[in-house]
């Protein structure tokens, strides 16, 4: 059927749900009691769910609950529990705080968050409670927490327009939105004043007033509904995410997707959430802009700071946010809007004031150059517009300093203007009696041109002004007076001044266009400059020193770089060169951890001057880097903050390769001196071996000659044939020795039987152990053990000899072995003298031998041997004396569990 | 010993070396040709039609292992490998690319002899057609009946033990790494499992050894392989 294939849902879409739903499984879940206002009940309802989950056994800690005092909340808590607090100076007072730490510590299955609105004490890791949430969920903690309406950040202008106040702790509507459960707690109006005067709400007495005005009925209706409606959004959200979690077709999500513009207006922020709500309603991802004219970057320092801040509440908010840089306002956002494909665009009504009758509105400019685009105009907020309040975006304070300086620039330039009006005057004064005066009025126009390149709009302006009355009192007859005999001159002037305001102001645009350009063209370059720079680095010092330079040069920012030593631990990279900022370690490591920037302009400890950011490579993290701007307003320009992650962006890159080709230049020495290694020591080993094969060959063959050997020289033959042999071994232990100490004995490990190599050894040890008697006890049933045969039949070998060296001829060794718990214990025991007592130990230690003045032959290699092969085993060997007389040597293996497939068939077979 | 004109390569760089194994197979009645080089040798080896070969592996003209290779490409002879390399890979390495035995160095004129006749019994057993029995110490094996018996009575084998059994009896006197084993006994899949053969090797000498942790007959090269012995070492 072909409705069949349109039925089918997207793969892309359910990809994504799955990626999501993968995340969620490590994260831990949110659950919020909502409300409509205080005193509904949300923290009751929140503690009793968490004490029926306390019963059903789940692992519940109350992190921060607010009772206010309400006994019948406090009797919830009781048996519930409690998380200490933090006690955070502040001010001369001590305040608590919910201590984020300890929860995370602790890591209960589930923590109760009470306010999640709140905002905490300066000096906390976040500046708001939700963000604290934000960092249990991720480490996959549950959360239960409640909140109120006013307190989400979209709904917060409407609420103040309700209930006239103003509540100043918000939070994003994300935070809501991707919530997993939302629970609505809701009572009746009329209940909940009841509740008042019955004082079971909690009223905060320093707003007592405030509150009592709150409370009216009207109020806590609006509220109700404002809560239900928000609640039942958010459910149709749940039921649409559903239908696609289930492929249920027929609704889907529309691409469309909005388009907001900020201005320096105070009603800016209004309708940024007008905005918000609008694409959260539409299902819709929604675009954010400023766009900056010459006329907005003339504004005061402190509105082009509302502005960004303004961006910045819609970034939080869920909004892709922009800066663009035109002349035209309109222009730009129509071509920003088709190139996001931006069906919709919202924006705040104009004032009604216009200057001009044939002005038109910014809305019917946009209509007018793009039809098809559909208009959303956001009505204005009616106390905004009068007060001038500023909304929830609170601004940091611009130095006095800095606005003095700006004025002092400003007027200077005003000044220069009229002495260059003044100048020209007196200049052309003696032309009066050569020229025409159409002559004498060009030489003020070009003046005008010339201030307007050189000092912008404004200063020519001023010009044009000061040049038409210096004409007219001057030039224009009557001279010496502002009276004008000839009425032609009026026309004069007023082309005069016409001409000197058009040229200013499109110089002044051309100005401002050239800025920008530069502006681009400084970043593409200092862009290039640093990959370029960096690419040629080899070495971490040299990245370093890159990167403190190159952030200074194009941020004038002191930079300091912070990398890793290998346990994870960051620690301060100086070049020498300037002052690093005073890097906050804590918070570093924090950025580091989290893969998160922190610091100035982030969530996270925004009081900090120092902005973190950590250097992210495509395999690992490799440090952080810590910026201190001079001018800290530049860090929060979005394109500058885009910039500085692409430098660290390229910086990470660049420390990744470093890293890398340090780890490749290792690797390529350690092989190199491997190779050397082996083939040195098979080198000496075949010109050690092949004289002593002569010796033994042509001893042997000298007893194989006719006619025999005498009695006599039959013993000297075989004591040259000995002493070959004995040599032999003796190289084959310090070649065995050499490789050993050189680290990288590579054992050969397979599931081996005992038995086996206990046979080989006995066979290569025949010839040492003639004169003594063997006995050999295996229990029945060894299991098969995981070793290196070789290694281990070398170890049963040293020790076979070494028990024939040190006892006389007769003796009786006895070699065993059996499984004592999980280990494989095998012993070579004899009952000759023994050990000196105190030495047991002392002869695993090369060139040790039992006794000091022995006659007996060898280096006291072969028990350092054993025990360095039985150690790389993960075994261990000993030496001790028998009760009877006599030495043992035992050594023990891990068993392990032997491969499973060959159980069965052994079985079988 | 051996009959007269049979015919044996030595191909050994060191001259006392070639002296002495010279000397002592001269006794045992073979007639010797050295060679210095591979070179020499693969010519020699070609014209001299001979009955074995001892081989050197580091010869400066080359790797031994090369030459096992472009040998086996077209003679069956049996060689015996001599070399300095002790490591068990590279004895498997040269038992792999088709020798018969391996001896460190140094080795005793008398175990090379003993290989040598191990060896030289086997060429002559597989130019005369088989015996259809085999004896090794007290154990008799019939291969039409598919039977064993230890001192006059019969052991019961399962049929993974007597296929075992029978390829060791067709390799006697030869070194067969775990890799050859597996491949003839229970096929390539099982190239990696050395531990089958462990266990089952160990069956074998519980059922046929007079003492299973000191065998005489079904001998380990340990990490290589084993090997079957007639005459008891």
């Amino acid at each position: 059927m072909p409705t069949s294939s349109e039925q089918r849902p997207d793969p892309d879409v359910l990809l994504a749900k799955v990626k999501q739903q993968e995340a969620q499984a490590q994260r831990g879940r949110l659950r919020i009691y909502f409300g409509s206002s205080a005193g509904v009940g949300k923290t009751y309802a929140m503690l009793a769910a968490a004490r029926k989950l306390k019963g059903e056994g789940r692992d519940v800690v109350v992190g921060v609950v607010e009772t206010h005092g309400r006994a019948e909340t406090a009797a919830l808590i009781d048996d519930l529990e409690l998380l200490a607090p933090r006690v955070m100076p502040y001010r001369g007072k001590e305040l608590t705080e919910f201590d984020l730490d300890a929860a995370i510590r602790r890591r209960p299955a589930l923590i109760l968050v009470d306010e999640l609105a709140h905002s905490n004490v300066q000096g906390a890791r976040h500046p708001k409670r939700w963000q604290d949430v934000e960092e249990l969920l991720s480490a996959g903690i549950d959360v239960f927490t409640t909140l109120n309406v006013q307190h989400l950040d979209s709904l917060n202008d409407v609420v103040g327009g309700i209930t006239n106040v103003r509540v100043w702790e918000t939070i994003p509507d994300t935070v809501f939105d991707q919530a997993d459960e939302v629970v609505l707690v809701d009572i009746p109006a009329d209940e909940l004043l009841a509740r008042l005067k019955a004082g079971k709400v909690y009223v905060p007495v320093q707003a007592d007033r405030a509150a009592s005005n709150f409370f009216r009925k009207g109020n806590l209706m609006a509220l109700r509904e404002l809560a239900l409606r928000r609640t039942a959004d958010r459910v149709e959200g749940d039921v649409q995410a559903y239908r696609v979690d289930k492929s249920i077709g027929s609704v889907w999500k529309t691409a469309a997707a909005l388009l907001t513009c900020v201005g320096p207006d105070p009603g800016a922020e209004r309708v940024v959430r007008g905005a918000a709500r609008l694409a959260s309603q539409l299902n819709a991802d929604w675009h954010a802009i400023y766009v900056e004219t010459p006329g907005l970057q003339r504004l005061p320092a402190a509105r082009r700071e509302r502005i960004l801040a303004t961006l910045n509440l819609a970034q939080e908010l869920g909004a892709r946010t922009a800066v663009l840089a035109n002349p035209d306002v309109a222009q730009s956002v129509i071509q920003y809007a088709r190139s996001h494909n931006l069906s919709k665009i919202v924006i705040g009504r104009d004032p009604a004031r216009r200057l001009w009758p044939w002005q038109r509105s910014s809305g019917q400019r946009l209509a007018q150059l793009a039809p098809d685009i559909d208009l959303v105009e956001i009505g204005r907020a009616e106390g905004a517009a009068r007060n001038g309040v500023a909304g929830v975006v609170r601004l940091p304070a611009v130095t006095a300093a800095e606005s003095n300086e700006r004025r002092k620039a400003k007027r200077l330039r005003y000044l220069w203007a009229t002495i260059a009006v003044a100048a020209v005057t007196l200049a052309s004064f003696p032309l009066v009696a050569h020229f025409d005066n159409a002559n004498i009025v060009a030489i003020f126009l070009l003046t005008v041109v010339l201030i307007a390149v050189r000092f912008g709009r404004g200063p020519a302006a001023l010009a044009a002004v000061l040049g038409v009355g210096s004409f007219d009192f001057f030039f224009v007859p009557p001279r010496f007076s502002f009276a004008v005999s000839d009425v032609q001159y009026l026309l004069t002037f007023a082309v005069m001044l016409a001409v000197g305001l058009i040229t200013g102001q499109l110089t002044a645009g051309l100005r401002f266009q050239a800025r920008v350009a530069s502006h681009r063209e400084e970043r593409a370059g200092a862009l290039y400059e640093i990959a370029r720079d960096l690419s040629g680095a080899v070495q971490i010092e040299q990245v370093v020193k890159i990167s403190d330079e190159s952030i200074g040069r194009t941020f004038r920012a002191s930079a300091a770089l912070l990398l890793p030593d290998p346990s994870g631990k960051l620690i301060l990279n100086v070049t020498g060169e300037g002052s690093p900022p005073a890097a906050d370690m804590g918070i570093a490591q924090w950025a580091f951890d989290k893969g998160e920037p922190a610091g100035f302009g982030t969530d996270t400890l925004p009081g900090s001057e120092v902005l973190y950011i950590p250097l992210r490579a495509p395999i690992h993290a490799r440090g952080v880097l810590a910026v201190k701007a001079q001018n800290r307003r530049l860090l929060r320009i979005p394109e500058q903050r885009q910039l500085l992650d692409t430098f660290a962006a390229l910086i990470a890159i660049a420390l990744e390769r470093v890293h890398y080709v340090g780890v490749a230049q290792d690797a390529l020495v350690r092989m190199e001196s491997e190779r050397l290694r082996n083939s040195l020591l098979a080198a000496l080993s075949h010109d050690l071996r092949t004289p002593l094969t002569v010796l033994v060959g042509l001893a042997d063959s000298m007893s194989l000659t006719k006619p025999p050997l005498s009695a006599q020289q039959h013993e000297v033959v075989g004591a040259i044939q000995d002493e070959a042999r004995r040599m032999s071994t003796l190289v084959g232990n310090l070649l065995d020795m050499a490789r050993i100490e050189s680290g990288d004995v590579k054992l050969n490990l397979e599931w081996q039987s005992l038995e086996e190599v206990v046979g080989s050894a006995l066979t290569g040890a025949r010839a040492m152990l003639k004169q003594h008697r063997i006995i050999v006890r295996l229990a029945r049933d060894l299991p098969l053990v995981r070793f290196d045969a070789m290694l281990i039949e070398r170890v049963l070998v040293n020790l076979l000899e070494n028990a024939s060296k040190y006892t006389p001829p007769g003796s009786t060794v006895i070699l065993s072995a059996e499984v004592i718990a999980d280990r494989l214990s095998v012993s070579v025991a004899d009952d000759g003298p023994g050990l000196p007592v105190g030495r047991e130990e002392a002869v695993f230690q090369k060139f040790t031998r039992g006794e000091r003045e022995s006659a007996t032959p060898g280096v006291g290699l072969g028990l350092a041997i054993c025990r360095a092969i039985v150690e790389a085993h993960e075994g261990r060997i000993t030496a001790s004396n028998r009760p009877g007389g006599g030495a043992i040597f035992t050594f023990t293996l891990p068993l392990g569990t032997p491969p499973a497939a060959l159980e069965a068939e052994v079985a079988n077979g | 010993m051996a009959e007269p004109g049979i015919v044996a390569i030595l191909i050994e760089d060191e001259r006392q070396i070639r002296r002495f194994v010279r000397t002592a197979l001269e006794t045992e009645g073979w007639t010797v040709h050295e060679a210095e080089t591979l070179r020499q040798g693969l010519s020699d080896a070609a014209t001299r039609k001979p009955d074995l070969i001892i081989l050197d592996l580091g010869l400066p003209d080359g790797d031994g292992i090369d030459f096992l290779r472009d040998l086996r490409s077209w003679s069956k002879v049996p060689v015996i490998v001599l070399s300095a390399r002790v490591g068990e890979q590279d004895k498997i390495a040269a038992l792999d690319a088709g020798a018969d035995d391996y001896l460190t160095k140094p080795f005793g004129v008398g175990e090379l002899l003993a290989r040598v006749r191990a060896g030289s019994r086997r060429r002559m057993q597989d130019g005369a057609s088989r015996g259809t029995t085999f004896e090794f110490g007290d154990v008799r094996i019939d291969l039409n009946l598919r039977s064993v018996h230890k001192k006059g009575s019969p052991v019961h084998l399962t049929p993974i033990e007597y296929r075992l059994l029978t390829l060791l009896v067709a390799n006697a006197g030869k070194v067969m790494t775990h890799r050859q084993i597996l491949r003839e006994v229970w096929g390539p899949s099982h190239a990696e499992d050395g531990h089958y053969v462990r266990v089952y090797m160990g069956h074998l000498r519980q059922k046929l050894e007079d003492d299973p942790a000191q065998p005489k007959h079904i001998l380990t090269e340990t990490a290589v392989g084993y090997r079957l012995v007639q005459s008891a070492v």
